[in-house]
């Protein structure tokens, strides 16, 4: 499972960058919520990867045995993130429709490259 | 008495929050209320910093032990819980804060406040984030203070609109996303190895850690530096500065003054807690990268031919100058270099103020018309009617200022004289510090090793600043104010130039109190010196019990 998310983290990152790196405004922000999926998964394996263990400890249950369960500041720290994320995303989406409105290219520069 | 001071910390949070989200449910045409609710509400913010230096001094012994007071939110304890802490700086830099805010509050009446929606709700909403950031002492909890503050200052970036601000945004935006993912993975990964966010523990077990366990934790800590440089505009994560800068509106400029400060800040924090356990923080790269940050800045100051980009490139002077202090590793230098945090931010505030009212020295400048030619789109967005022509003279309000050419000339005069570090004012006494400082960190002569120390380089940094600063603003000043083609008399208005004159009058106050402020400075400098008092406070142990 490791190699899995490990694979998946990279594989997310790497094209984010490549992205981010790019002259369209549309690849940049593709970029950066490629980017943002794999910080936030990132921010999850940190918590260790574990299957089958609830972050929630099981009220019922008398003594607690912490082994069984997952870390849970992660996964809130994930959620944190993501809405983070998703809200600076959303507001960089309306500077990019605006800046496209003004300028009348697509490109970061606001001009097309000079040839 | 006793209980508003246990709240003292989270005043400086939770009061522009209110006033911020108050502000949002009166409508915009109610100038008179909003106005009152964000003055009052900056006064008491600056009563609260105020009252918080006071506290955090050593005249008022006993109420914060050793000058640290600790806010556990919810009554949450540290480590479960998240905490604010209150210590000298931290209590500083709110000061700091509040000073600049009221000042770009009062300057924005004249006609900033009405050039898009929101902006008194902004700006206070930038403090929740400012003053969070600077004061609490949670990894993570600070990662919560960058966005609200980032948030906020995206939004204000865009405040009045324009081709040329939205496309700087752009670059704005995508720059500090980014930063704000390294941060994330910073913290993620410090947390995967610590088993914790809360910075006093961080610092305790960062000393408790197995070797692989270190370098990981390393690693989390240098990519954290990345997005706090970043931040602070250190070379080269710092090329977004000056087009920002100079793209946004003069009051939101002179806030920013301070917003690259918190990259300073967290630095600073960073490498005063995690000090004798050799991280990335404060390490030597710190200090070369600080004097090419200064070096990138003196280039850009003399390659400058507007103001408000001269006046961004000195601000990145002023980061790298502070850095360089805090990667010298010498403790003697960080009272000096606080002291010019102090009268740098102030001034380059000051200058940013300066250069709105300046602008209009010269008949139908380029740059007004051309950020004139769109009316905000968030007026038509939230249907509050028709914007105002922003540059119409008619539209302005207050009482206009005799000698208005004189005035500006006069305040020119003043922030050159701080920003470049000439007698007699304050950017002086802390340029002379600092070279004092770095000098006596110089190996005696004759001594072992290499008779030319690193901190040649910083010294002939600071006054090669100071030279370069003093040649382009005099070239920038010249033409701003001797050439007389297309000049005009402006009008100034008492609630543009009183901000500018409140600043400068402070710098002033800092160089006549140099003695007091540099006793406070030089007992802040030495609690960073000494994180365990930080820690043992912030964890609750009891004396020797810790670490």
């Amino acid at each position: 499972m490791e190699i899995v998310v490990a694979l998946a983290i990279g594989v997310l990152a790497a094209s984010g960058i490549w992205l981010l790196l790019r002259p369209r405004t549309f690849q940049v922000i593709i970029g950066m919520s490629l980017l943002a999926y794999a910080v936030n998964l990132f921010i999850f394996a940190m918590g260790r990867l574990r299957v089958d263990s609830p972050p929630i400890v099981d009220a019922v249950s008398g003594a607690v045995d912490l082994a069984r369960y997952a870390d849970p500041v992660p996964q809130a720290l994930v959620l944190t993130a993501i809405v983070i994320g998703f809200a600076t995303t959303a507001l960089f989406l309306v500077v990019i429709i605006a800046t496209r409105g003004m300028t009348g290219t697509d490109h970061v520069d606001g001009h097309e490259r000079d040839l | 008495m006793i209980g508003l001071t246990r709240h003292l910390p989270v005043l400086p949070v939770v009061l522009p929050l209110i006033t911020g989200a108050v502000l949002l449910l009166l409508a915009e045409t109610r100038r008179l209320p909003r106005l009152l609710i964000t003055l009052s509400s900056m006064l008491a913010q600056l009563a609260t910093a105020i009252a918080m230096v006071w506290i955090t001094s050593d005249l008022v012994p006993g109420i914060w032990p050793e000058g640290i007071g600790v806010y556990a939110i919810g009554d949450w304890r540290a480590p479960v819980g998240i905490v604010l802490v209150v210590d000298r700086l931290s209590a500083l830099m709110v000061l700091v804060n509040s000073i600049l805010a009221l000042a770009s509050v009062v300057y924005s009446i004249g006609r900033w406040d009405r050039m898009g929606v929101h902006y008194h709700s902004l700006l206070q909403f930038l403090l929740v984030g400012l003053n969070g950031a600077f004061l609490t002492g949670d990894l993570f909890n600070l990662f919560v203070f960058f966005e609200i503050l980032l948030a906020a200052s995206y939004a204000l970036l865009l405040h009045g609109g324009g081709p040329q601000r939205t496309k700087m945004s752009l670059h704005f935006v995508a720059v500090n996303l980014t930063a704000s993912f390294a941060f994330l993975l910073g913290v993620a990964m410090i947390y995967s190895v610590a088993g914790t966010l809360n910075m006093a523990e961080i610092a305790v077990r960062w000393r408790a850690m197995s070797a692989d366990d270190h370098n990981i934790a390393e690693a989390g800590a240098a990519i954290l530096s990345i997005a706090f440089l970043v931040k602070a505009a250190g070379w080269p994560l710092g090329f977004w500065l000056p087009g920002a800068y100079h793209a946004a509106g003069a009051p939101i400029a002179a806030m920013f003054a301070i917003t690259t400060k918190v990259g300073v800040y967290a630095i600073l924090r960073a490498s005063s807690l995690l000090e004798d356990a050799s991280t990335p923080f404060g390490g030597v790269w710190l200090y070369y990268l600080a004097l090419a940050t200064m070096v990138y800045g003196i280039v850009g100051m003399l390659a400058s031919r507007q103001l408000t980009r001269l006046v961004a490139f000195v601000v990145i002077l002023s980061s790298g100058t502070i850095l360089a202090a805090v990667g010298s590793g010498e403790r003697a230098m960080i009272a000096p270099a606080l002291y010019y945090m102090l009268g740098s931010v102030f001034a380059t505030a000051a200058f940013f103020l300066l250069t709105g009212m300046a602008e209009r020295l010269r008949q139908a400048p380029a740059r007004l018309e051309e950020v004139a030619v769109t009316p905000p789109p968030t007026y038509t967005a939230f249907a509050v009617g028709e914007p105002p022509d922003p540059y119409s003279p008619d539209d302005e309000v207050g009482v206009a200022l005799p000698a208005a050419t004189a005035f500006l000339g006069l305040a020119f005069v003043f922030c050159a004289l701080l920003v470049t570090g000439l007698p007699p004012l304050a950017g002086f006494i802390a340029k002379f510090s600092l070279v004092a400082a770095a000098i006596d960190a110089l190996p005696a002569p004759g001594s072992s090793g290499s008779s030319f120390g690193s901190e040649w380089l910083l010294i002939i940094a600071l006054l090669g600043g100071g030279l370069a600063g003093l040649i382009a603003l005099s070239r920038v000043g010249m033409r701003l104010f001797w050439s007389s083609a297309g000049r005009q008399t402006p009008r100034l208005w008492i609630s543009e130039a009183a901000p500018v004159a409140f600043l400068i009058l402070i710098c002033v106050a800092l160089t006549v109190a140099a003695g007091p402020a540099m006793t406070y400075l030089d007992s802040a400098a030495a609690a960073l010196d000494r994180p365990e008092a930080y820690i043992r406070n912030v964890l609750g142990l009891d004396d020797g019990a810790g670490r």
